[in-house]
């Protein structure tokens, strides 16, 4: 598999220029997660009103696909419910353990990331942002 | 070929490792990460296969042919040790897995056993997580503390305040020989002098020293040193520990079992003398016999010769990493550090240029090399680091900053 299969333009894209990377001051729900083995860090801020994730950002450093898989997150999943976005997280990983061929219209630009199946080092790395989600919405819902 | 001047022959040397002969995407493989684990030439997989084949048996127990051959190849693998590090005998040299678990033993069977509050135990942020982790684990349970000899910008100990670091307080000194995030060679003997000079121990980690350079523990009168031998040829699980014999007779063994006692009763045993009170359960027994001729493999090519070879490569990458751009790590001087160069291609992280690199054949390592401390020192969450043995050559340099190349465009 040539290596251009792996870095889409989109990746790079939200690599070099990422979506909602920022601090959230006071953001209901917040969590950290980071990758041992190499460094990547994700940090992610949430608000929920009404059981709808209203806002969602992100702070961290690390990989291309670390990275881009986070900004492509927070534009997928704002607006969506806690519900919505917690299944959407599991969609992900089934994507990423190459059991689920995802459809542009649930997973938007993050289908680009379907080439990390290919390498399975990187996997962990594609993930991290949306483990970390996962134990923000955790918190959302047992408060 | 200018490798042949420092008296390798690394064409030959080449042909002696078959793994060299591997194809990955198309490409020949260029190995760029012997700090991690060395590769192993066919001598040392022909004597573990042969161990095997016509000589396996459990060392140190059988009363037959093949318990005394087992026996003989894994003692005479210990006594191929003690002349390689220039120990005065065979018993000075301790089987272990590698410097993690000789590092482990040492802040265990000397650390726990000696160490009081208020004694304090000095290490260097230089070090890799396994000369950092064992002295945490034993100054929580001693009381003892942990204080540690700084860095300079250019990735060197700094000294200037070491009459502070280094007291009476200071019962052990334990530093590695090379860095394996940095490539900085530590004054060893200076170290050694000033730290016998206020009666502190000092244990080495060479995991990086001794693949590559000659080392005389009796000269440089180092108390411990300890080695992996799966880095320098040898197979994995493979190495050991340098001790004093007064300073090994004085240590408690880490591991009670099999192998390591005179006699058991219902309350207490009593131990075997070094190194076998430390050897404990049945040992990596081909393994270390590997080794044997890994050092076999080493003292033939002379390690004057493999340092010569070493430098040479280093000095060429760090020119031509620096040619490219690419910020370097650690001393910039090849004859001062080894061939362990950290770097961080422009804007490439290191994970993806080692996906990158590992399209066109290249391995190289990216991460933070379990040493966080070096990481953090130097600001940077991880970096690429390319590392050379004696079947490295000039032209796989250069095919590593082509590549190079080829990740920039993706980032560009």
């Amino acid at each position: 598999m040539a290596v251009d299969e792996l870095y889409k333009e989109i990746i790079l894209d939200h690599y070099k220029s990422p979506r909602n990377k920022r601090e959230l001051p006071g953001a209901a729900f917040t969590s950290s997660g980071n990758n041992p083995l190499c460094g990547d860090e994700v940090t992610v801020f949430a608000n929920v009103e009404d059981d709808k994730i209203t806002e969602l950002t992100y702070q961290g450093a690390g990989c291309s696909i670390s990275q881009s898989s986070a900004s492509m997150m927070t534009e997928t999943v704002q607006g969506q419910t806690v519900e919505e976005a917690r299944e959407l997280a599991g969609r992900f990983r089934s994507m990423m353990a190459g059991e689920l061929d995802p459809d542009e219209v649930t997973f938007g630009d993050l289908v680009a990331l379907k080439g990390v199946v290919k390498y399975p080092i990187r996997i962990k790395c594609a993930v991290l942002a949306w483990d970390t989600l996962q134990e923000a919405l955790d918190e959302a819902s047992h408060p | 070929m200018s490798e042949r001047a420092n008296g390798l022959d690394v064409e030959a040397i080449r042909r002696d490792f078959p793994i060299l002969e591997r194809i990955i995407h198309g490409k020949p493989l260029v190995y760029l990460d012997s700090a991690a684990t060395s590769q192993k030439p066919r001598q040392v997989i022909d004597t573990v296969s042969d161990f095997y084949a016509n000589h396996n048996a459990n060392a140190h127990r059988g009363i037959y042919q093949l318990g005394e051959e087992a026996t003989e190849r894994f003692e005479g693998a210990r006594s191929k040790l003690a002349r390689f590090f220039g120990a005065p005998s065979a018993d000075t040299i301790v089987f272990t897995r590698g410097v993690t678990e000789s590092m482990n033993l040492v802040a265990q069977g000397w650390g726990r056993k000696f160490l009081r509050e208020g004694d304090e135990v000095l290490i260097t942020e230089m070090e890799h997580h396994s000369n950092i982790v064992p002295w945490q684990m034993t100054v929580a349970v001693t009381g003892a503390s942990l204080r540690y000899i700084p860095l300079t910008d250019d990735g060197q100990l700094d000294l200037s305040d070491l009459g502070s670091l280094l007291t009476e307080r200071t019962k052990i000194l334990s530093v590695t020989g090379m860095s394996n995030a940095l490539g900085t060679i530590t004054p060893l003997r200076q170290l050694i002098e000033s730290a016998h000079a206020v009666g502190a121990l000092v244990a080495v980690d060479a995991a990086q020293l001794a693949p590559h350079h000659a080392i005389d523990v009796q000269e440089l009168d180092v108390d411990l040193l300890g080695f992996s031998g799966h880095k320098m040829l040898g197979p994995t699980a493979s190495g050991g520990l340098y001790g004093k014999a007064e300073v090994l007779e004085a240590m408690d063994p880490m591991l009670g079992g099999g192998e390591m006692i005179y006699e058991v009763f219902h309350d207490r045993s009593t131990f075997k003398p070094a190194p076998h009170k430390f050897e404990g359960g049945t040992m990596p027994i081909a393994q270390q016999v590997g080794l044997g001729a890994a050092v076999d493999y080493l003292e033939a090519l002379g390690m004057d010769a493999v340092r010569a070879h070493e430098e040479e490569m280093t000095r060429y990458a760090l020119d031509k990493l620096l040619e490219a751009g690419a910020t370097v790590y650690g001393p910039k001087d090849a004859s001062t550090r080894g061939g362990a160069v950290s770097f961080w291609y422009r804007d490439v992280h290191p994970h993806d240029l080692a996906t990158i690199l590992n399209e066109e054949g290249v391995a190289i390592r990216a991460g933070h090399h379990c040493a966080q401390l070096v990481m953090r020192r130097f600001e940077t969450p991880a970096t690429a680091r390319a590392s050379f043995y004696v079947y490295n050559t000039k032209e796989e340099i250069d095919v590593l900053v082509e590549a190079l190349a080829t990740a920039g465009d993706i980032f560009a």
